[in-house]
């Protein structure tokens, strides 16, 4: 990604040392060490996975056969445990439960975040820092350790069992997108403000016509790692969604447990159809992803 | 304040003749302006508008819940009853003289044992891959790939790794091997299991942080330092670690309190049994499962004083500008 901008850094101070274009690789010693070690590591990762995509395609004759885990399954195209697991797994209502959470949640962020760090970023007023401080210290406050009184306040407001209790969570406790927004709105230059409020726009105009519009980049990493981490949430929707009817992805997938107890080929499909789509996102949007993670977990 | 800016109001013309080379931060001037501009109540009262929902949100679900918790933790409450009495410390001293409540804190030794291989895997990854090496890209996005994994997915994933005959074994015995071996049988193995996990699905967060760090370390500078005849390991130690070091300490940081607080992966794949319960899973089922809020809260209290802790001496031991959050 950034290797062909490393590469052509020699060009550019045209420094006579152009016959070197191998500059950053490793000396032919290690090379067959380094390799396989990355090879390794590739294993150690897929293997996993993989020997679960082939349990998803066997019968459950074959799974109970036991003898042979690594074995490829009789006929590549046994799609049926699949529709077990989006039939009686209740897979396809945990996938609208999760886009209706996913929609609001991040929605309600992106909008939530950038109005807080449009008014920190461009306003001056009395408590400013300590809102700052506010906004700062509840980083610190892990949410794991809270749930035991945060699960008292959802059930004041009678959410406990609605889809609102995880949306209202998510889009309250994530401070990092502020925190995303407004370090990406400081770039954004004052004049742009100043240009539109001498033609008469209000703070409010300025927000939606100029600031948001321009905040795209930062929209799109908040975007990215809340989808992610909202899709993979277990928690949150485990604790305030008992009910079967309310199952998301994560919680629906943990109820496979109980009924399909050993059949193992019935979960490993549940298991590759929650996979697929988070497999999808990143095959497409995998440099947006690599840099929304970064930035997301240093900032 | 409203003062100092009545006295200087800078008419427009003045401040902005030349908007072409204007720079981009004019610390007294623009400041001054803005405020003559804000300087109408209602207008002053703009930017409380729009921390209005930020504000009300942040409060309810983070700053309400830990002044709730602390109360409940002096408390006998259980939840749910609507009459709850003050007992004082007594939580505490439960929590801190029945000691298989607090034993579930060694249980996190795994898998702080666990962040520490982690690092220095990531670490590993990290310096090769920054390197111009074939299919680079490829072994990248699978490293890094687990971390985006559902959670339960990972869960079950594993259950059938380490399942009697299963993968695992299955491995092992294709390697020549005698694998029968009961992985998540007994506490120490099951332990060293559940944090091989965590190891499995977190890696490749570290991995790709410290590759970020690594690529935005100017090329010049390994040119000048090969030039200079520096060896790779010269290179790592004067150019790399220097250079990672602010994420390394957020790493390091993040896998502490990771450790004491891990939850999900335990509880989906074994729930807590053969001993390997962890703290967050105990105060989960003490508070929704035994109804015991007052202690529950207790727990999460002290919880969270020990993250806040390590927090603190991070910050005092590593004050760097880039871990900072403003």
């Amino acid at each position: 990604m950034t290797a062909p901008a490393r590469t052509s850094v020699p060009a550019r101070t045209s420094a006579p040392v152009d016959d070197r274009p191998a500059r950053r690789r490793p000396p032919r010693v290690s090379t067959v060490l380094t390799y396989a070690s990355l090879v390794a590591a590739s294993l150690v990762v897929l293997v996993p996975l993989l020997v679960v995509f082939l349990t998803s395609l066997k019968t459950s004759d074959e799974v109970a056969d036991g003898t042979d885990v690594l074995g490829l399954p009789h006929d590549w195209l046994n799609f049926s445990n699949y529709g077990t697991a989006f039939t009686d797994g209740h897979m396809l209502m945990a996938f609208g439960n999760t886009a209706f959470i996913l929609l609001f949640s991040i929605t309600g962020t992106v909008v939530i975040g950038s109005m807080a760090a449009y008014a920190i970023d461009r306003f001056e007023f009395r408590f400013k820092k300590a809102v700052m401080a506010l906004f700062l210290i509840a980083t610190l406050v892990p949410g794991v350790t809270t749930q035991v009184a945060t699960f008292q306040v959802i059930n004041s407001f009678g959410l406990i069992d609605t889809r609102w209790a995880p949306i209202l969570l998510y889009m309250g406790t994530d401070i990092v997108s502020i925190y995303i927004f407004l370090q990406f709105i400081r770039g954004i230059p004052r004049s742009l403000d100043e240009a539109a409020r001498l033609d008469g726009a209000n703070a409010f105009t300025i927000y939606r016509k100029i600031i948001f519009p321009m905040l795209k980049p930062a929209i799109a990493t908040v975007v990215i790692i809340k989808g992610i981490t909202t899709y993979n949430d277990f928690y949150i929707p485990f604790l305030y969604m008992p009910s079967e009817d309310l199952g998301t992805i994560s919680t629906a997938l943990f109820r496979f447990k109980g009924p399909y107890g050993a059949h193992w080929e019935t979960i490993s499909a549940g298991a590759i159809l929650v996979i697929l789509p988070t497999l999808l996102v990143f095959l497409f949007l995998q440099r947006y992803i690599y840099n929304g993670f970064t930035r997301g977990a240093t900032k | 304040m409203t003062d100092s800016t009545r006295t200087a109001p800078p008419p427009d013309p003045l401040t902005g003749p030349p908007p072409a080379h204007r720079p981009r931060h004019r610390p007294a001037d623009g400041r001054s302006r803005r405020r003559s501009w804000q300087d109408h109540p209602l207008r002053r009262a703009t930017p409380w508008l729009f921390l209005l929902v930020p504000l009300a949100l942040l409060i309810t679900f983070t700053y309400v819940p830990v002044g709730n918790m602390v109360y409940y933790s002096f408390t006998d409450w259980d939840g749910v009853s609507p009459d709850r009495s003050f007992v004082g410390g007594d939580n505490y001293e439960e929590l801190f003289t029945r000691p298989e409540l607090f034993r579930v804190f060694a249980v996190g030794l795994y898998y702080l044992a666990a962040s520490v291989v982690q690092i220095a895997a990531a670490l590993y990854f990290a310096t090769i891959l920054s390197f111009d090496l074939r299919l680079r890209n490829l072994f990248k996005g699978i490293l890094f790939f687990p971390y985006l994994i559902n959670g339960v997915a990972i869960g079950f994933v594993f259950l059938y790794f380490f399942q009697d005959g299963g993968t695992l074994d299955s491995v092992l015995s294709l390697l020549g091997t005698d694998g029968d071996h009961a992985w998540l049988g007994d506490p120490q193995s099951a332990n060293t299991a559940l944090a091989g996990v965590s190891v499995w699905r977190f890696t490749g967060l570290n991995f790709v942080l410290f590759l970020g760090a690594i690529q935005s370390i100017p090329g010049e500078l390994y040119e000048a330092a090969q030039i200079d005849g520096a060896t790779r390991w010269q290179q790592f130690r004067h150019l790399i670690a220097p250079g990672i070091r602010p994420v390394l300490s957020l790493s390091v940081i993040l896998a502490i309190s990771g450790s004491l607080s891990v939850f999900e992966i335990p509880f989906i794949m074994t729930g807590g049994a053969t001993g390997t319960q962890t703290f967050v899973i105990q105060t989960v089922k003490l508070a929704f499962q035994f109804n015991k809020t007052g202690l529950a809260s207790a727990c999460a209290v002290v919880l969270l004083l020990i993250i806040l802790a390590v927090t603190w001496v991070q910050r005092r031991l590593v004050p760097d500008e880039k871990v900072d959050l403003v």
